[in-house]
């Protein structure tokens, strides 16, 4: 089965609706990004230490990454349905233990760092693999995003690609009312980086922008997303940062992603 | 590979001009430095990362925890000044908490050398630790604990002078001064034992407990806040073994955020010097 936003969807409100979780709106915001680079992006076999590298920095929405690994035929369907039990390796962030998990994330921050020095070790040895790394908008507010961002470009890593999931809020509001992030694109390339403004819901476009990138500075994609798209009573609400969903509510979820 | 975080002036270039593709200046940036080291050990790399001890340790330390300790890579924290080396820098530049905050974490080996020497057979002893690895590391080539001769090994402690009546457990380049110590002593009629205690982690719980056996007095000195150093180390080993000996220690027991001055004038304002050492210990010996 191809894998698509709307695939990882399903799995998303299945998972969080059995574990009673939150974080769906996180989740549903990246969904098509996860699909883009699941679906054919990304290069290697989990056990491949020449594969391409993924840091999902914005560790809440490890739902979409579980989906998206269960769907390229990484993660068996019986796995799956352990997040967010006892005695899992799916937290509700990611971590390295689990097959197909580069490296451990959860605090905002740290998956950019992580990744320069995953696009530089490829560098050194000579490899061609490169490295994707998925941000929050406003995981843009810590300063440690900047010094990466600062390092990547001076030794142009150009096998270094990151991904802003722009969706415009976090956890207790909308980002131009906590700390504005605008001109983000600018900000970006200002600070040395190839910018590409996406459709982050645009699985072809994402796909398509993502193919070609590996030589000159980093690379940035600014994928301008709807937080919670696909269950129009979640897109753009605060609340579906944290809340589960009740029986009614995931019914209406189902309902309108077409399950 | 060496990754520094713009410090090492007149200290790295050995390594760099030897090596240039190996070195790194990342910049002012201890957060990302971790954060790179992390990324350049997942793909096999041993990355040493060097700044003085503060920004080393308490900068980025919840991305070392995340970093290097989550994902279990052989990540070398270097650094550089422990203690009140800095002097005059003041405060901004001690390291007073770094081998409590490092030792806290069950997997990160924590080595602090007592001279270069040590430091030297520290660093070939752990080359193949899978885990990463804080060097707690003095700035000051010129000091060589006598006796010590350049011995390490991880999780044992190294006795350097014998004794009956007490035991000084010294932590890093401040040994020289609890060695000083013990001869002040001896010319008193008391005779001590000195041990350098530089794996901090793994503790070397059964060294102390043997070091200790059948003493009335233990000391520790080290240039470290009293909790979480080496004497809280003791401290942990003399109640868990249930051993009735009394504990005296020798450490920095107040912030140090007032006047400044050079190493050695910060340490005796803590009573580290060798002298105040034999002046305590010998108060304490005659109490017993």
């Amino acid at each position: 089965m191809p894998i698509t936003g709307q695939g990882l969807r399903r799995h998303i409100l299945h998972q969080s609706k059995r574990a009673n979780v939150g974080h769906i709106g996180s989740a549903l915001s990246v969904a098509d990004i996860l699909a883009a680079l699941y679906g054919g992006v990304l290069r290697g076999e989990p056990d491949d230490p020449d594969r391409d590298r993924f840091v999902m920095s914005k560790g809440h929405a490890a739902l979409a990454l579980y989906a998206a690994l269960h769907m390229a035929g990484h993660l068996p369907q019986d796995v799956l349905d352990t997040f967010s039990r006892d005695e899992t390796l799916l937290g509700v962030h990611p971590h390295h233990g689990l097959a197909g998990v580069d490296f451990s994330t959860g605090s905002l921050g740290q998956g950019l760092p992580m990744g320069a020095g995953a696009a530089l070790a490829a560098k050194l040895q000579g490899s061609r693999r490169r490295v994707f790394v998925l941000l929050s908008d406003a995981e843009c507010n810590e300063g440690s995003v900047w010094e990466a961002a600062m390092f990547a470009a001076h030794h142009q890593l150009g096998n270094l690609v990151a991904i802003v999931d722009l969706n415009h809020q976090q956890a207790l509001g909308y980002t131009k009312d906590v700390i504005a992030l605008e001109p983000l694109e600018d900000r970006w390339r200002a600070f040395g980086w190839d910018v590409h403004s996406v459709d982050g819901h645009d699985q072809e476009a994402l796909a398509g922008a993502m193919a070609g990138l590996s030589a000159g500075p980093p690379h940035v994609l600014v994928a301008h997303t709807t937080f919670g798209k696909g269950v129009s009573f979640m897109e753009s609400q605060i609340r579906w940062h944290y809340m589960p969903m009740d029986d009614q509510q995931y019914l209406a979820a189902l309902v309108e992603i077409g399950d | 590979m060496l990754l520094t975080a713009d410090l090492g002036f007149m200290a790295l270039e050995p390594f760099s001009d030897a090596f240039p593709g190996r070195f790194f200046n990342v910049g002012v940036a201890e957060q990302n430095m971790v954060g790179l080291a992390t990324g350049l050990a997942e793909a096999g790399l041993v990355p040493f990362i060097y700044s003085i001890a503060p920004f080393a340790t308490l900068r980025p330390y919840e991305f070392i925890r995340d970093g290097p300790l989550l994902h279990n890579l052989p990540v070398r924290v270097v650094g550089v000044g422990g203690g009140m080396e800095y002097g005059q820098n003041g405060l901004s530049h001690y390291a007073l908490e770094d081998v409590a905050v490092m030792r806290a974490q069950p997997r990160m080996t924590v080595v602090a050398p007592a001279d270069h020497m040590q430091a030297r057979q520290a660093v070939l002893a752990t080359a193949g630790v899978p885990g990463p690895i804080y060097f707690r590391l003095g700035k000051d080539d010129a000091v060589v604990v006598p006796g010590l001769d350049g011995a390490f090994e991880l999780g044992r402690i190294q006795c350097i002078r014998d004794g009956a009546d007490a035991a000084i457990m010294a932590m890093g380049p401040i040994a020289v001064e609890a060695l000083g110590a013990a001869e002040l002593l001896a010319a008193r009629g008391f005779d001590c034992a000195v041990a350098v205690v530089a794996g901090l982690n793994p503790p070397p719980s059964d060294d102390l407990a043997m070091l200790l056996s059948g003493r009335r007095l233990a000391v520790t000195v080290e240039v470290h806040y009293a909790n979480g150093g080496l004497g809280s180390l003791v401290a942990e080993v003399v109640a868990e073994r249930g051993m009735g000996v009394r504990l005296l220690r020798q450490c920095v027991r107040t912030m140090p955020d007032h006047l400044v001055g050079s190493q050695r004038y910060m340490e005796r304002m803590f009573g580290l010097s060798a002298e105040q050492l034999a002046e305590a210990m010998a108060q304490e010996l005659a109490a017993l």
